[in-house]
C-alpha cells in the first residue's frame, strides 16, 4: 500500500482533530455518569459536597440543604457542582458571601474517611502512585514483550510450552492472593521487603526541615538529597508491588505479543526475507518484531493509563498510600464523594491518555488512520 | 476479524470418513468443538477442576452442614476470639451437625475445623466449601448479564447503523473511559445503602460496567458478515432483514462473543472477590474467598505461622480461576480458525 507523503498528512491531521474534538464531549458524559451517581444518593449525603461535617440536626441539616439547592433539578445542580455557587449567608448583621463548590474550580467536597477535603487527599496521594507507575512501567512491558517473543520464536518448544502455562496461570492469579503470598515469603518470612511506602526512620528524615520536598516523588528526592540511604529504603518498599504488577501484567503482554508475533511469521513478506538469506536474528529483529508489536503499542497504552490511576487491590494489600488505596478505603466505608472524586480523576486521565495513545498509534502505524 | 479469518465450510471430514452417530446428533460443528475441548490435555484439566467445583457447589450441604435455624452462607464461628486457630483444631463452640461422612473416614464423633480459622474464630473450611456457590453465582451472573446487555447494544448498534449507530458507541465509549474496578467499587457503594449489604450491590456494579466488551466484539463481526458473499445472496434472493440477521449473521458472529464470555467468567469471580477482600460487597462473615482472605490482612507479620489463612482460599480461588480460563482457552482455540494448526 503506497500512500503519498501529502495525502497522509492531511489524514493524520484530520485524524488528530476528530480526536480533539471528541474530548469535550466525553469530559461532559464522564461528568454526567459520575452526577448521575451523585444524584442516587440522598441530599444528606450529597451535602458533604460543600459543608465539613454533616451536622445531625434535623433543623440545621433543612437550612443547608436548602442553601446549597440540594432539592434542586438535576441540571441546576449538575451545573452548580461543576461551576461552583455563591452563596450568601445572614448571621445577625454579619453577611458574608462566599463561592463554594465547582468541580473545576478544584472543590470536589469533602473526604468524611480522610477527614480532609478531597482535592488535597487527592495531591497527597497521587505522587505515589505516580511513583509506583514510573518504577513499573518498564519491566511490565518489556518483560512482556521479551517473554511472548520468546514464545512464539520457540513455537511448540518446550520454551513456549513453559511461557503459555506461564501466561495462563498468572492470568488466573488474583493479584491479592498473589501479593500475600509474596508478602507471607519475603515480609513474614525472610523479612526483606515490607509493606508501606518507607520506614519510620525514614519518614523522620523526610519530614524534617532539612530535607526539601522537590517533586514528591521519594525516590528522586531522597537522590537530589544525596540521601542514598533513603533512596534505597523507598525501592525497597517498591520491590513486591512492582513485581506483583509485572506478573500479573506480563500474562496478558506476553499472550497478546506471542499470537501477533505468531501471526507475523506466517505472512508471505517474511517467507521473502527468510528465502532471500536473511540470518533468523535479523528477519525477527528487523522485519517481524515492528508490525508484530503494533497491538502490544495499544496494550502499553492501556498500561500506563491503568498503573496511573492507580492500582487499588496491590496498592490496598502492601499498605501503599497511593490513589488507588484511598479509594478502597472511603469505597469500603461507602464514602462516596471521595470514590466519585477519585473516578472523575481517573476518567480523565483516562480521556486525555487515550486521546494521546491513539495519536501516538496512527503516527506509528498507518493504517489506523484509514478506517 | 476480517473476510480473509472466517472460518471456511469444512468438507474435508465427511469425504474422509462417515460421521458418527454423535457427530450426526451433535451436528459437525459442535462436535469438532467438543471433541477439540476432550482431546486437549489443558481443557481437560480445566473441565475436571470445574466438575469438581460444580460437585461442591452442589453437595455443600453434605460436606459442610449448615448450623440449623441459620443461613448456610453464614460462616459458623467458634467463639470471638483473635488468635487463628491451625487446621484439625478441635470445635468448641456452637459446633454445626456432623457431615455422614466424617465419622465413617476418621471414626472419631468431634468435629473440627479442617481449614483452621480465621481471626474472629470463623471456620476456614465451611467459607471455602459455600464459597463455591458464591463466586460460581457472580461469576456467571455478571458475565450472562454483561454479555447479554452487550450482544443486544451490539446487535442494534450493526444491524441498525446510521445514527443509532453513532449513539450506541459513543456510550459504549463513554463507559469504556472509566477505570473499571474504581468505578464498580463506586457504584456499589453508591447501591448498597439502596439495596443493603449484600451479593446484589457488587453484583449489579460489575454487570454495569461489564458489557462494553461484548458489544464492540459482537458488532464488527457482525459488520464484516454483512459484506460476505452468502448473506448477499440471502439478500438477493429476497430473505427478509430481520431473517437475514438472526439466522445468517448472528449464529456466526457470536461464536467469538461467546468464547470471550467462558473467558471473563474467571476474571469477574477474581474482580468480584477483590471487591470483598477490599470489604465491599457482603457481611462480614459471608462465604466468600475474598472476604477470608482479607482476613489475612490483620496478621500481616505473622503469616508464616497463619499460613492457613491465605492458602486454603487463596488456592481454592485461583483453581477456580484456572478451571475457567483452561476451558476458554482452549475453547478460542478450537474456535478460531486462525489458531487451528498454530498450537
Amino acid at each position: 500500500m503506497s500512500l503519498s507523503p501529502a495525502f497522509r498528512e492531511e489524514s493524520m491531521l484530520n485524524y488528530i482533530i476528530r480526536r480533539v474534538v471528541m474530548v469535550p464531549f466525553l469530559l461532559i458524559g464522564v461528568t454526567l455518569l459520575i452526577f448521575l451517581m451523585l444524584m442516587a444518593l440522598t441530599p444528606v449525603e450529597r451535602s458533604a459536597l460543600y459543608v465539613r461535617d454533616v451536622p445531625r440536626n434535623e433543623r440545621v441539616l433543612e437550612g443547608i440543604i436548602k442553601k446549597y439547592g440540594l432539592n434542586d433539578p438535576w441540571h441546576k445542580q449538575y451545573w452548580r457542582w461543576l461551576f461552583g455557587t455563591t452563596v450568601t449567608t445572614t448571621e445577625g448583621d454579619v453577611t458574608t458571601v462566599e463561592r463554594v463548590g465547582g468541580i473545576f474550580r478544584g472543590d470536589l467536597g469533602y473526604s468524611r474517611t480522610a477527614s480532609q477535603p478531597v482535592a488535597e487527599l487527592l495531591a497527597r496521594r497521587f505522587p505515589a502512585s505516580l511513583e509506583l507507575t514510573l518504577y513499573s512501567v518498564l519491566p511490565v512491558i518489556a518483560g512482556g514483550i521479551l517473554l511472548g517473543v520468546i514464545g512464539a520464536v520457540r513455537h511448540n518448544k518446550p520454551a513456549d510450552h513453559i511461557v503459555r502455562v506461564f501466561g495462563i496461570v498468572g492470568w488466573s492469579f488474583p493479584d491479592f492472593v498473589f501479593g500475600l503470598l509474596l508478602l507471607m515469603a519475603f515480609y513474614a518470612g525472610a523479612g526483606w521487603f515490607p509493606p508501606g511506602r518507607i520506614s519510620d526512620w525514614a519518614n523522620k528524615v523526610i519530614m524534617s526541615p532539612e530535607f526539601h520536598n522537590y517533586t514528591k516523588l521519594i525516590t528522586i528526592d531522597a537522590l537530589l538529597n544525596l540521601r542514598v540511604d533513603i533512596f534505597l529504603d523507598a525501592l525497597r518498599h517498591m520491590v513486591l508491588p512492582v513485581i506483583t504488577l509485572a506478573y500479573l501484567w506480563w500474562a496478558l503482554t506476553l499472550r497478546v505479543t506471542r499470537s501477533s508475533m505468531l501471526e507475523t511469521l506466517r505472512q508471505d513478506y517474511i517467507t521473502t526475507a527468510r528465502a532471500k538469506g536473511l540470518s533468523e536474528r535479523t528477519v525477527i529483529r528487523q522485519h517481524a518484531l515492528p508490525n508484530a508489536l503494533m497491538p502490544v503499542v495499544t496494550l502499553g497504552g492501556g498500561t500506563v493509563v491503568g498503573l496511573l490511576s492507580g492500582v487499588v487491590i496491590i496498592e490496598t494489600v502492601y499498605n501503599y498510600p497511593g490513589m488507588g488505596a484511598a479509594a478502597a478505603k472511603a469505597a469500603s466505608q461507602l464514602d462516596v464523594i471521595t470514590v466519585l472524586a477519585f473516578v472523575l480523576f481517573n476518567g480523565l486521565i483516562l480521556v486525555l491518555a487515550n486521546v494521546v495513545v491513539d495519536i501516538l498509534y496512527a503516527y506509528v502505524d498507518p493504517r489506523v488512520r484509514l478506517d | 476479524m476480517t473476510a480473509q479469518e472466517m472460518p471456511m465450510p469444512t468438507l474435508a471430514p465427511r469425504t474422509r470418513r462417515p460421521p458418527n452417530w454423535l457427530e450426526r446428533w451433535l451436528g459437525h460443528d459442535v462436535y469438532r468443538t467438543m471433541k477439540g475441548l476432550v482431546t486437549n490435555p489443558m481443557s481437560v484439566a480445566g473441565l475436571v477442576l470445574l466438575g469438581l467445583f460444580i460437585f461442591i457447589a452442589a453437595a455443600a450441604p453434605l460436606l459442610a452442614p449448615p448450623l440449623p435455624n441459620s443461613s448456610p452462607y453464614n460462616i459458623p464461628r467458634d467463639g470471638y476470639g483473635d488468635v487463628p486457630k491451625p487446621p484439625g483444631a478441635e470445635w468448641k463452640l456452637r459446633q454445626p451437625p456432623l457431615p455422614f461422612w466424617w465419622k465413617a473416614v476418621t471414626g472419631k464423633d468431634q468435629w473440627v475445623h479442617l481449614m483452621g480459622t480465621a481471626s474472629g474464630q470463623w471456620d476456614i473450611y465451611y467459607g471455602v466449601i459455600w464459597g463455591t456457590r458464591t463466586a460460581l453465582f457472580a461469576g456467571l451472573a455478571i458475565t450472562l448479564c454483561g454479555a447479554l446487555i452487550g450482544i443486544t447494544v451490539g446487535a442494534i448498534s450493526a444491524y441498525y447503523g446510521g445514527w443509532v449507530d453513532m449513539v450506541f458507541m459513543r456510550i459504549t465509549d463513554l463507559f469504556m473511559a472509566f477505570p473499571f474496578l474504581l468505578t464498580a467499587m463506586t457504584l456499589s457503594a453508591v447501591l448498597t445503602p439502596r439495596l443493603g449489604k449484600g451479593l446484589l450491590a457488587p453484583t449489579i456494579a460489575l454487570i454495569v460496567f461489564s458489557w462494553m466488551g461484548f458489544a464492540r466484539l459482537l458488532r464488527s463481526d457482525i459488520l464484516s458478515l454483512r459484506e460476505r458473499e452468502y448473506v448477499l445472496a440471502a439478500r438477493v434472493i429476497g430473505v427478509r432483514d430481520s431473517r437475514i440477521l438472526f439466522r445468517h449473521i448472528l449464529p456466526n458472529a457470536i461464536f467469538p462473543t461467546l468464547v470471550l464470555a467462558s473467558m471473563r467468567i474467571g476474571s469477574y469471580a477474581i474482580t468480584f472477590a477483590g471487591l470483598s477482600f477490599l470489604g465491599i460487597g457482603a457481611e462480614v462473615g459471608f462465604a466468600d474467598w475474598g472476604q477470608l482472605l482479607s482476613f489475612a490482612r490483620d496478621w500481616m507479620t505473622q503469616l508464616r505461622d497463619y499460613w492457613y489463612i491465605i492458602a486454603f482460599p487463596g488456592v481454592t480461588l485461583v483453581l477456580f480461576v484456572l478451571s475457567w480460563n483452561l476451558v476458554g482457552d482452549a475453547l478460542r482455540d478450537v474456535l478460531d480458525p486462525r489458531m487451528q494448526g498454530s498450537r
